[in-house]
């Protein structure tokens, strides 16, 4: 775990660079780390899904799977990896600002 | 204390175990046993692996469920129409009303393929198969009787599915068995995985992905099947990239039985049962319990995992229905053996807080961990025997109980404690 400056602020990040504290997050933050993987512009869907992924995790202690993001969050699957190219599940924890999705066992 | 009645629904591992220990602890006239199952077939599902190569056969893994249970207790083959958790009542398909006192949900994971688009279209069955059911064993095994080479896909859908080590296993027993029949050098093998890696654990995950290098097998990391085209022999991701097949051996989407459905807020998303890790205490109701491949728990889907929860949840149904505390006594321990092919398998065994370590199971002089083995394989063999006569009878087994074992594991100094909810 290291601390890095993003946005002005300094944040405590993992070697793929995940937030370890999810109450250091803020906007600026989830939005210079999209421009830097590629998402120039969070749309109104983006911040859905990465909402969505956010409260979960907050209250459950667990990120959200793929598939179930697609079944609860509203946005299908097939527009989520339109949203977050490659991976979207790990993308958009790392944008909320909370821990890699660990998946199931 | 008035006569109380459990109902279980599901008469598979879970189901069965549970019944026979509850039925061993208390007297007929205690406690009335009810199991529900929409079927008579229980499947040995650990032999499902072997039977797309001859080394078994479907029929030979499949028993009567009733012939599992002991006496005194009921058993109804029927569906289940719907469960009032607040009448306390579960209706059956012909109308049939049965309340309880407690309810344990065993219901396990249903296969859902049409969830995957094409999967079941053109070539399902074809030269698109899954060996998790009878059935589809059956046809692989025909498929791969015919197969001259080319190129296998295996692949599994998304997780959560039941054991999850089985795909792996598949495709190490499918090298194997395509080197005796001298077809290896004519054909491609592939392990496609929605994993960043050979598996889920670190350690595990490592070790495999060394043993698919060496038998000459491709692994394919973060692919998430989007589309499958049986006729055309295409794997699509959601990403866009695209596999080619001559073989496509897949593990579907799973969810929890559509019946579960029908009770408010008894399941998630994708029909599991959110239960408590400790206990096995539904979130739903205090007299709902569920086990097995039924929950949303954070461990393995896998027979022995529900046989270490059976003998919790037993305990915490006798407590329940007597007024006193549960026992928070389950770790999710799991414990696998994982067939490599050439008479040799490899053990693992975790829980919740430990990832699969090296050393030995379950002590110093027990099995080999993590390390391929002749002796495995034979442990992996003469499990078929425990799970019909001593493992559904609920008998517990010297040395090995619900908790996982620390001694004969090497365990860093700094791994161990590692939340995984």
């Amino acid at each position: 775990m290291t601390a890095t400056l993003i946005a002005h602020a300094t944040v405590d990040v993992d070697a793929e660079g995940f937030l370890t504290d999810p109450t250091q997050w803020n906007e600026e933050i989830a939005e210079a780390i999209a421009a830097e993987n590629g998402i120039p512009e969070l749309t109104d869907r983006h911040w859905l899904v990465v909402r969505f992924m956010r409260d979960r995790y907050l209250a459950t202690g667990n990120a959200p799977s793929i598939r179930s993001l697609g079944k609860e969050s509203g946005v299908p699957v097939k527009e989520l990896y339109a949203l977050f190219p490659t991976r979207p599940a790990k993308l958009a924890a790392k944008i909320g600002g909370i821990r890699k999705p660990t998946g199931c066992i | 204390m008035s006569r109380k009645r459990i109902v279980i629904l599901g008469g598979g591992t879970g189901g069965t175990m549970t019944a026979n220990r509850l039925r061993r602890r208390f007297d007929l006239d205690e406690a009335e046993i009810h199991v529900v199952d929409r079927d008579d077939r229980h499947v040995y599902q650990p032999g499902l692996l072997f039977v797309p190569f001859g080394l078994t056969e479907a029929r030979a893994i499949v028993r009567a469920r009733r012939a599992q249970l002991r006496d005194g207790i009921v058993f109804h083959e029927a569906e289940i129409a719907g469960i009032e958790l607040d009448r306390e009542e579960v209706v059956l398909a012909g109308g049939e009303v049965i309340p309880y006192d407690a309810l344990v949900v065993a219901s396990g994971a249903r296969l859902q393929p049409e969830e995957t688009e094409g999967l079941t279209g053109p070539g399902w069955n074809e030269r698109v198969f899954t060996f998790y059911t009878p059935e589809g064993a059956e046809a692989l095994h025909a498929a791969l009787a015919r197969f001259e080479g080319g190129r296998i896909v295996v692949n599994l859908v998304d997780m959560p599915i039941k054991c999850p080590v089985a795909p792996l296993e598949f495709a190490f027993l499918a090298d194997w068995h395509l080197r005796e029949r001298g077809l290896r050098s004519r054909t491609e093998l592939a392990y496609v995985t929605p994993l960043d890696g050979a598996f889920t654990k670190p350690a595990a995950s490592a070790h495999l992905a060394g043993l698919l290098a060496e038998k000459e097998i491709e692994l394919v990391t973060e692919f998430n099947a989007g589309e499958v085209d049986g006729g055309g022999g295409t794997l699509t991701s959601y990403d866009g990239r695209a596999l080619d097949f001559d073989l496509l051996v897949t593990v579907p989407l799973h969810g929890g039985a559509p019946f579960l459905g029908s009770a408010p807020g008894l399941t998630d998303a994708l029909g599991f049962v959110p239960t408590d890790k400790g206990t096995l205490r539904t979130a739903a109701q205090p007299n709902v319990f569920a086990l097995g491949d039924a929950t949303d728990l954070p461990t393995s889907k896998a027979g022995s995992v529900t046989h270490f929860q059976a003998e919790i949840l037993s305990e915490n149904i006798v407590r329940f229905l007597a007024g006193r505390e549960l026992e928070q006594g389950f770790d999710g321990h799991a414990n696998c053996f994982i067939e490599t092919g050439f008479h040799k398998a490899l053990l693992i065994d975790f829980n919740y807080d430990t990832e699969p370590l090296p050393g030995r199971f379950p002590g110093a002089f027990g099995l080999p961990l993590l390390r391929e083995s002749r002796l495995n394989h034979l442990g992996k063999l003469a499990f078929e025997w425990v799970y019909w006569h001593a493992l559904l009878p609920g008998h517990d087994i010297p040395g090995i109980g619900p908790a996982m074992p620390t001694r004969g594991k090497e365990i860093p100094v700094h791994a161990g404690a590692r939340s995984t909810r």
